[in-house]
C-alpha cells in the first residue's frame, strides 16, 4: 500500500475525519489557552456572575463571574494532560510487562504478571482511583497516578496476546535461529507488529482517563482550584443547574465532543489498521 | 327524612374534612447533619442540639427565639449579694419521658456529671465555676461558685447544661430521655429521628403530634426533597442560590436569620509569616468582604470586623479597620519583608462558605502577592489537621457557638493568639457581673483583637429557613443550636 493510498483511505473513513477534527478542536483550544484566552480566569468578577452565553462572554459565566469559554480552555488543558500521562503510565508498564509474559509464556513469571495484572483489572477502577486519591491527598497528580495505573493490565493483556500469535510467526523462528536473544526479538520484530494495536487501543484509553479525571474532579479528588477543571465545573454548577442552566451545559459538552471525537478516531483507526475488516474500494 | 339524613351526613363529612386539614399535626423538618449520637452533654456536634435542645432536653435557663435567656426548668433564681451563690426555684411537677420526676437530685446530679474529672462534655468550661451543688429541698437548688461569674445564667441556658436523669443515662445516647415536650420516638440511622409529643408536658404542651428530622447532606438533594414538597421545613439550608426560587414560588417561606456563626479567615498566629502582624493586616485589607458574601453566600450575610455578632447590642462596627484596599495591603506586606508575596495554605472544610469563599479568596490575596495552595478537607480531616492539629496557615471557617469572643484568651486554641492584656481582660470580664461594666469590657475586647488582626474577619453567617407555606412558630435566629419544634404548628 502506498502512503497516498493510506492517507486516502483515511480521508475516506467519515469517522476518523470526524473524530480527528473534534479531538483537534480541543487539542487546539488546549495549546491556544497558553497563549490566549479570551477572559483572565484567575481574578473573581463576582457582581459579573452567571452571565448567559452571549454578549462579551460568548458561553457565559460561572458564579464567580469567570469566562466559561476560558475556563473550558484551560480545562482541557488539565483533561489532556492527565490522560496523556495516565496513558503514558499505562503504556510505559503495561507494554514491556506484557512483551516480557509472551516471550517466556508458561513461565513463573509469565504467570506473576498476567496474574498481577488480573487483580488490578478486578477492582473497580474508579473506586480504587477514590481510594488513592483520599489517602494520598486530592491532587492532579495523584489523580493521573491512579488512572494511570489502571491502564497498566489493559496494555498489558493486549500486547501479550498479539504477541503470542507473533511468536509463532516464521520470521521470528527465523530470528531465532540467527541466535537472536528473547529481549531483542521482542523489541525488534513483536513490538513493531503491535503498535497498531496500542496505537488504537491508546485513543480508546485517552478518551476513558479524559473521562475518569472528570469524574475524579466531580467528586472532589481531581485537579483542585484554581486549576480548571471540566468535571469540577460540572459539580461546581450542580445547585445551579435551573438558574443557570449553561453553567452545566457547556462543561458537560466539552468532555462529551472530547470523548466521542476519540472513539470516533479510535474505531476508523481500527478500521484502517485491520487489513481483515477494512473495506477496499470505499 | 332521607334527604335531611343526607343533608347532615354530607355535613358531617365536611366538617372532619375541614376539620382534618386544620388538624395536620406532624411535620417533617430537614437539616443537612446528623448527629453522632443523642446525648447533648457529651459531645461538640452541634446536630445533636438542633434535633434535641428544648424539644426533648431542657436546662435551667434556656435561649428565647431572639437569644435572650429566659427561665427553663428553673421557674426562678435569687443572686447572693457577692454574687457567687445562686438559688434556683425549679418548676413543679416535672417528670422525665419515663415517669420519674425532675427534683434537685436530678439538678445536681447533671452539674456534678457535667464538671465531673472525668465529664465528657464538650464545654466544660461553662461548669468551670461552679464550687458546690447542695440540694436544699426537691425543687431548691443552690448553686455556689468560686467567684462571681456574670454570665453564669446564660452558660445554663447552652444545650451541653440540660438536665438529664441518673436512672437513663446509660443509654441517653440511643435512648435520650429529657422533660421536654417532645419525646424521642425513634432513629433510623442515616435517614432520620422521630420525636412525639409528651403528653405529660409540664409546661405549655406542643402544638404537633409528631416531629419527623429528615437529615439530607446533600444541597442537590436538599433542593429536591423541598421542591417536591418530601420535607415541610429546611433549616440552614444548604444552596443559598437556590433560594430566589423558593421566594418566587407560593408554595414556600423563605425565613432569613441570623446565626452566631462568625465566619473567619482563620490565620495561624505561631506560623511564619503569619505571626507578624503586618502581615496578618496585610491579608485583612486584601479581602473584600463583598465579593465573598456575594460570590459564596449569593448575598446572605452580613460583613463583620471583629468575632462578634452584629445583632448583638454590644457589637462594635470595626469593619473600618479593614476596608478592602490592595495598594495599602501591598506596602504593608512590603514593610514587613515581603516585597515579592510569599506562599501559604488555605485548608477548606466542606461547608460552601468555605469552599467558594476561598476559591474568592485565594484569587483576592493573589492579587497582592500572596499565592495560596489550596486544600479541600473532610471535617474529620480538618479537625484532625487544622483544629486539633494547628498544621495550616489559612482556613475558612465558622464560629458558631454563642458568645465566644473568649477563645482568643487561649494561647493553645487553633490559631494560637497569645496576648496577656487580652487573658486578663477576659478574666476581668468573667469576675464582672455589672451589666454596663460588662458591656465596656466587650467592647474593649472586640477592638483588641480586630487591631491585632488576629484573624480576617468576613462576615456572619445567615441562615436561611425555608418552609411550607402556612408553618408557622419556627425561629428565624439562631441564637443557639437549636430548631426548636415546641412552639411550631400549622395555619
Amino acid at each position: 500500500m502506498t502512503e497516498t493510498g493510506f492517507l486516502g483511505a483515511a480521508l475516506r473513513s467519515r469517522s476518523l475525519v470526524l473524530g480527528a477534527v473534534l479531538t483537534a478542536v480541543f487539542v487546539l483550544a488546549a495549546v491556544v489557552s497558553f497563549a490566549w484566552v479570551p477572559h483572565d480566569i484567575t481574578s473573581m468578577n463576582v457582581p459579573d456572575r452567571m452571565k448567559g452565553p452571549g454578549g462579551a462572554h460568548l458561553l457565559g459565566t460561572d458564579h464567580f463571574g469567570r469566562d466559561i469559554l476560558s475556563m473550558i480552555m484551560v480545562g482541557a488543558r488539565t483533561s489532556i494532560a492527565v490522560a496523556v500521562v495516565a496513558v503514558g503510565i499505562g503504556m510505559g508498564f503495561g507494554v514491556p510487562l506484557g512483551l516480557a509474559a509472551a516471550a517466556r509464556k508458561g513461565s513463573l513469571l509469565d504467570e506473576v504478571i498476567m496474574r498481577g495484572n488480573d487483580l488490578v483489572f478486578a477492582f473497580p477502577s474508579l473506586l480504587i482511583a477514590i481510594m488513592i486519591t483520599a489517602v494520598f491527598g486530592a491532587s492532579a497528580l495523584n489523580a493521573i497516578i491512579a488512572i494511570g495505573i489502571f491502564n497498566i493490565p489493559v496494555f498489558a493483556r493486549l500486547t501479550r496476546g498479539a504477541a503470542l500469535s507473533l511468536w509463532t510467526r516464521d520470521y521470528v523462528m527465523a530470528a531465532r535461529v540467527a541466535g537472536k536473544g528473547a529481549t531483542r526479538i521482542s523489541f525488534e520484530h513483536i513490538l513493531p507488529n503491535v503498535t497498531n494495536l496500542l496505537i488504537v487501543q491508546g485513543t480508546i484509553q485517552f478518551s476513558l482517563g479524559i473521562l475518569a479525571e472528570a469524574a475524579l474532579s466531580y467528586v472532589g479528588l481531581g485537579a483542585q482550584p484554581p486549576l480548571p477543571s471540566w468535571g469540577r465545573m460540572l459539580a461546581d454548577s450542580q445547585t445551579m443547574i435551573s438558574i443557570a442552566p449553561h453553567m452545566a451545559i457547556f462543561p458537560g459538552l466539552a468532555i462529551l465532543l472530547t470523548v466521542l471525537g476519540l472513539n470516533l478516531m479510535g474505531d476508523g483507526l481500527r478500521d484502517l489498521f485491520d487489513p481483515k475488516i477494512r473495506r477496499v474500494g470505499r | 327524612m332521607s334527604f335531611m339524613k343526607l343533608g347532615a351526613a354530607s355535613a358531617l363529612a365536611m366538617m372532619m374534612a375541614t376539620g382534618g386539614a386544620l388538624a395536620k399535626s406532624d411535620i417533617v423538618v430537614a437539616m443537612q447533619l446528623e448527629p453522632p449520637h443523642l446525648d447533648p452533654t457529651g459531645a461538640a456536634a452541634g446536630a445533636i442540639d438542633s434535633v434535641l435542645y428544648s424539644n426533648v432536653f431542657e436546662g435551667l435557663t434556656r435561649f428565647d427565639a431572639d437569644g435572650s435567656i429566659i427561665p427553663g426548668l428553673a421557674r426562678d433564681w435569687e443572686i447572693s449579694e457577692d454574687g457567687r451563690v445562686y438559688t434556683f426555684s425549679l418548676a413543679e411537677g416535672v417528670t422525665f419521658h419515663d415517669g420519674t420526676t425532675m427534683d434537685a437530685e436530678d439538678v445536681k446530679f447533671s452539674l456534678d456529671r457535667a464538671r465531673a474529672e472525668d465529664s465528657a462534655n464538650a464545654q466544660k468550661v461553662l461548669f468551670e465555676g461552679i464550687e458546690t451543688v447542695e440540694v436544699v429541698d426537691p425543687l431548691t437548688v443552690k448553686v455556689t461558685l468560686s467567684e462571681p461569674d456574670g454570665s453564669f445564667l446564660f452558660n445554663m441556658a447552652w444545650g451541653d447544661a440540660v438536665i438529664v436523669a441518673p436512672e437513663s443515662i446509660d443509654d441517653i445516647k440511643q435512648a435520650p430521655i429529657g422533660t421536654g415536650a417532645f419525646k424521642f420516638a425513634n432513629w433510623v440511622q442515616g435517614d432520620n429521628i422521630t420525636l412525639e409529643r409528651n403528653p405529660d408536658y409540664w409546661g405549655e404542651a406542643a402544638k404537633l403530634d409528631k416531629v419527623t428530622f429528615k437529615f439530607i447532606s446533600d444541597p442537590t438533594a436538599a433542593f429536591s426533597a423541598v421542591m417536591a414538597e418530601d420535607v415541610d421545613v429546611f433549616t440552614a439550608f444548604p444552596a443559598p442560590e437556590n433560594l430566589p426560587q423558593f421566594e418566587d414560588d407560593p408554595r414556600f417561606e423563605v425565613i432569613v436569620g441570623s446565626t452566631e456563626g462568625e465566619t473567619i479567615l482563620a490565620m495561624n498566629n505561631k506560623v511564619e509569616p503569619l505571626d507578624d502582624v503586618k502581615v496578618r493586616k496585610a491579608i485583612s485589607h486584601a479581602i473584600d468582604r463583598q465579593a465573598i458574601v456575594d460570590g459564596a453566600q449569593f448575598g446572605l450575610g452580613t460583613p463583620i470586623g471583629t468575632h462578634f455578632a452584629p445583632h448583638h447590642p454590644d457589637y462594635v462596627d470595626l469593619t473600618g479597620n479593614s476596608q478592602h484596599d490592595p495598594e495599602l495591603a501591598k506596602e504593608l506586606l512590603a514593610e514587613a519583608g515581603y516585597e515579592d508575596g510569599f506562599e501559604t495554605t488555605l485548608k477548606l472544610p466542606p461547608p460552601s462558605y468555605a469552599r467558594r469563599g476561598g476559591e474568592i479568596l485565594a484569587s483576592q490575596l493573589r492579587a497582592v502577592g500572596i499565592e495560596t495552595e489550596i486544600s479541600n478537607l473532610e471535617w474529620a480531616q480538618w479537625l484532625e489537621q487544622v483544629f486539633n492539629g494547628k498544621d495550616f496557615g489559612l482556613t475558612i471557617v465558622s464560629h458558631t457557638e454563642p458568645m465566644d469572643i473568649n477563645i482568643y484568651a487561649r494561647p493553645d486554641y487553633y490559631f494560637q493568639y497569645d496576648n496577656p492584656d487580652f487573658q486578663a481582660l477576659m478574666d476581668e470580664l468573667s469576675r464582672t457581673t455589672d451589666p454596663e461594666a460588662r458591656s465596656e469590657l466587650l467592647k474593649q475586647a472586640q477592638t483588641i483583637i480586630s487591631e491585632d488582626y488576629v484573624n480576617g474577619y468576613l462576615f456572619q453567617l445567615a441562615t436561611p429557613t425555608v418552609a411550607k407555606a402556612g408553618v408557622r412558630g419556627l425561629w428565624k435566629d439562631a441564637p443557639t443550636q437549636a430548631v426548636d419544634m415546641t412552639g411550631v404548628y400549622w395555619e
